[in-house]
């Protein structure tokens, strides 16, 4: 089988571009991957969440494909909710290893702010059950909360101790000039801003913004082909899923299924955790990241809230957990956001991410959540 | 001569919310003597998630808890209203559903202004006795409009009441007599596009109210041999607090035996619950043997004269489920603002 | 939210009385209702009537309604434990944020949900609410 390889990467800023659809958003990160790569795509695999209830636009394979000069090319969406771009890289790195595909351009797109809040909080409550949630109310940030409140009160972790986080994450984006939020702020700045869902607060969540990025994922038979060879490879790309409704969850303070997909990722890849320089993971909200460290082996259950207050995970730490920002100062332009973590590792990797720098990288690492843990992918990266 | 039908079980329902009547004089500057003319000094409100259905479903499925019956041997399921969610589509069969009574049941929404449960009641009774069905259920439940600023709104509350009716072996009050008086009076009405209703004022007393109760209770007594020194208990309905003691006192039934159940001043006129909240109120005192008066009342009009013997079961009844006064006593106040907006009266649209 | 009157016919029974499932293999409940079991996934499932008390295993309360929910703000969500131990996601309703805890118990109430317009369907379903009545059950 194949090794699949990173051939190109392209973002475009996260933020409120009203001035560009979806289109436009795709095409600019899909122009900047195949440039850089300088290979032809053969196949399209796009991630999006929302475009079918906000944009009302489907067949959004033939759509973007036929719109950015590949006429004719194989292509369709992939969508699992906000881990629609992880989906994505998944499908994207199969259809690679498959070996009928050498060379595949994942986008990841969505298009946010075209309505107000309340009716995207509408459309992102769609992650989780429609009957049985949605139907009652409940939100997404909602469902997180509930989460956040369990493990609070079960580990018996402080307010305090959440903060860290996004404090955290508001410095690394500083430096990031694809971030949507560029501003630090102090921890005090995240206890006193406005509740949204009891007990997330503004700070703790990821800002609604629009963004798209691209990969270029290609096969042995391409590189050879290369003069200037990709230096990145996908060791592992795994998913697992769990319930869709929180209900039937085992617990609200864990995700399994992102275990169960690090486990595969990092058995494919022949790594451990503690082989990892950096990571990129999904903190749609703050205890989204409390709880994926503890579930992809970086932190004791019940415990990463209280190392992160101690310093853990911060630029020059090893592994350096989100140095783009993340989702909550990057961005979470939802379907997007996996291929944001993908070409943000890349570029660490490559040496040349334009933020904060994990020096000397040599593995990475991603991980992206669709619905409050029901679809969990994890790319594992090399430099070769 | 008790008849072969009675009340089986019964369950009530208020809703949490009461507003205050000096809320509604300052909003509409009224004289402030006017809740105390009326004896309200506050009625209950319902949540903005509720309606006629939710309400009449719990006091439906306490009457249920008490009972102890399965919910399948219910024949018939009436649901009287004047504040029906659909204007067309049954709410009776929604109740139906939650409690588990369908699908092989009789289920409507009756109409008659106050009275439309308690004809429920007479037909269900009836229903029994001819055994046609086993067990009736029958509900009162009202979310009662009233227009802003009409004098209606001291008093138009919401609540609910329900009865599993049964063959007198099982009740725990048998049905005595009943004797039915209705008459074209337009005292009160509500034509199909209008949110809220209209009434006589004044004319809704004298010739609708007071002769339409006297009437029906006059017609009970004369057929059945019966003086008010026979009831222990005698429930009227109660647009007010002042109107039941009034008719009352004219039909000679003195202030002690209408108190009991007298809920109006306590929560306001929950319509097609109210003499019958107050008639489920006094089963929860009553002692076996002792006679109660129940004579609901709606505009329109016609009113329903009912004589109920309490049996020994009603001792057993009572801790089975929530009481009256359980919902009576547990209420959390609001503003008329926070009313207005939980009754969906503010003018919004949407993004 | 466009209300489907199929969909609302199709969910009514286990919205309106808390009808989950349970495992014969696994011995399990869960709820809402699913083909196969969500834990060891045996279709050998009967159903069965959920009890309608429980306590908070967790809650929120959301400020930042999504469209429809702006009379009902804050809304409160939990999580209910029921006495069987299976677990429900649905709002708290007769209670103010302040005094919804975790470990407070609940009891099951039919509630309206959404309204489809003036003009729609409207929905039902279960909510919970804190036992503020002494129930006997027996
Ligand atoms: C938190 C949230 C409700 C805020 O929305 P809002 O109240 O409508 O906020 P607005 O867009 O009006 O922004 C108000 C201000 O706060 C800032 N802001 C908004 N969200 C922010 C966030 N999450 N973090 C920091 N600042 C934020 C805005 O930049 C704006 O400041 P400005 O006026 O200086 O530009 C919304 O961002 C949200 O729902 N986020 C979660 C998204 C989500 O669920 N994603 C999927 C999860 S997988
Ligand atoms: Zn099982």
């Amino acid at each position: 089988m194949t090794r699949v390889y990173v051939s190109g990467v392209g973002l475009t800023k996260v933020g409120r571009h009203f001035d560009k659809g979806l289109i436009d958003l795709a095409a600019e990160a899909a122009f900047k991957a195949i440039d850089e790569a300088g290979v032809e795509p053969e196949a399209l695999v796009v991630g999006n969440m929302m475009s079918s209830s906000l944009q009302h636009q489907d067949n959004l394979g033939a759509y973007i494909a036929n719109s950015i000069g590949l006429r004719g090319i194989p292509a369709f969406k992939v969508e699992a909710a906000c881990g629609s771009g992880g989906a994505a890289v998944h499908a994207a790195f199969n259809m690679i290893k498959s070996g009928v595909y050498n060379a595949v351009l994942v986008v990841g797109v969505e298009k946010m702010t075209d309505h107000p809040t309340a009716v995207v909080t509408e459309a992102l409550a769609q992650a989780a059950d429609a009957e049985y949630e949605l139907f009652y109310g409940a939100s997404f940030t909602g469902l997180n909360a509930l989460m956040m409140r369990y493990y609070m009160e079960k580990y018996q972790v402080s307010r305090r101790e959440m903060s860290y986080w996004p404090v955290m994450m508001h410095k690394n984006a500083v430096a990031n000039p694809y971030a949507q939020i560029r501003r630090e702020i102090k921890l005090e700045d995240v206890e006193k801003s406005q509740v949204v869902a009891d007990p997330i607060r503004l700070l703790d969540s990821s800002p609604i913004g629009d963004g798209a990025a691209a990969v270029l994922l290609v096969s042995e038979n391409i590189v050879s082909k290369l003069a200037e060879k990709p230096i990145v490879e996908v060791a592992g790309s795994a998913m697992a899923t769990d319930t869709v409704e929180l209900s039937n969850r085992e617990s609200l303070d864990a995700m399994p299924a992102a275990a169960q997909a690090a486990k595969k990722a990092y058995k494919m890849a022949g790594v451990e955790p503690r082989d990892i320089d950096v990571i990129e993971i999904h903190d749609a909200f703050t205890i989204n990241a409390i709880v994926l460290l503890e579930e992809l082996g970086f932190a004791p259950r019940g415990q990463a809230a209280k190392q992160l207050a101690e310093g853990r995970f911060a630029p020059g730490d090893k592994p350096t957990a989100n140095p783009s920002g993340g989702l909550k100062a990057r961005g979470h332009p939802v379907g997007a956001t996996g291929v944001y973590q993908v070409a943000e590792v890349v570029m660490q990797l490559r040496g040349d991410f334009p933020g904060v720098k994990v020096d000397k990288a040599e593995i990475g690492l991603t991980s992206n959540i669709g619905g409050d843990g029901s679809s969990l992918i994890v790319h594992v990266l090399k430099r070769v | 001569m008790a008849r072969d039908s009675g009340i089986v079980s019964w369950g009530a329902y208020v809703p949490r919310y009461r507003l205050k009547a000096e809320e509604i004089v300052n909003l509409w500057g009224w004289d402030s003597n006017i809740p105390k003319n009326l004896n309200v000094a506050e009625k209950a409100v319902e949540n903005v998630d509720e309606d006629s259905i939710t309400m009449g479903f719990e006091a439906a499925y306490n009457a249920i808890l008490r009972a102890n019956i399965n919910p399948k041997r219910i024949g018939a399921v009436f649901f009287g209203t004047e504040s029906k969610p659909y204007a067309v589509k049954p709410s009776a069969t929604v109740i139906a559903e939650a409690l588990g009574v369908t699908p092989a049941t009789m289920a409507s929404d009756l109409e008659f202004a106050c009275r439309a449960a308690s004809e429920g009641l007479r037909s269900a009774l009836a229903l029994v006795e001819s055994k046609y069905i086993e067990y009736g259920l029958v509900i009162g439940s009202d979310t009662a409009q009233a227009n802003p600023g009409d004098v209606l709104e001291y008093t138009a509350s919401s609540g609910a009441v329900a009865f599993i009716v049964g063959p007198s072996k099982e009740a725990a009050a048998i049905l005595e007599g009943v004797y039915t008086y209705v008459t074209d009076t337009p005292d009160f009405w509500r034509r199909g596009l209008s949110p809220y209703p209209k009434h006589g004022e004044a004319f809704t007393g004298e010739p609708a109210y007071f002769s339409h109760i006297e009437g029906a209770v006059r017609g009970l007594m004369e057929s059945l041999g019966l003086k008010p020194d026979d009831f222990d208990y005698a429930v009227f309905h109660q647009p007010n607090g002042t109107f039941p003691l009034r008719v009352g006192r004219r039909l000679g039934f003195p202030k002690e035996k209408i108190l009991p159940g007298l809920v109006t001043p306590l929560i306001g006129n929950t319509y097609n619950a109210s003499a019958l909240i107050g008639f489920a109120r006094v089963l929860e005192q009553a002692r076996p043997g002792q006679r109660i008066l129940v004579a609901p009342f709606g505009s329109g009009a016609g009113s329903d004269a009912y004589s109920f013997v309490v049996t020994d079961r009603v001792n057993g009844l009572r801790g089975k489920a929530p009481r009256v006064d359980d919902y009576i006593n547990a209420k959390k106040y609001v503003s008329y603002a926070v009313h207005a907006k939980m009754r969906g009266l503010y003018r919004r649209i949407a993004n | 939210m466009r209300l489907s009157p199929a969909q609302i016919w199709r969910t009514r029974i286990p919205r309106y009385r808390l009808i989950g499932k349970e495992c014969k293999k696994c011995g399990r409940r869960h709820y809402p209702p699913r083909p196969a079991c969500p834990y060891c996934g045996s279709r050998e499932l009967i159903e069965v009537e959920l009890p309608r008390t429980g306590v908070i295993e967790s809650f929120t309360v959301i400020y930042t309604v999504m469209e429809g929910f702006k009379d009902r703000a804050p809304l409160i969500i939990a999580t209910v434990k029921l006495d069987d131990g299976t677990r429900v996601v649905a709002p708290i309703t007769d209670a103010e944020p302040e005094d919804v805890r975790t470990g407070m118990r609940v009891e099951a109430v039919l509630r309206r949900i959404r309204d489809d317009g003036s003009y729609g369907l409207i929905g039902y379903g279960t909510v919970f609410r804190p036992t503020i009545l002494v129930h006997k059950t027996s």
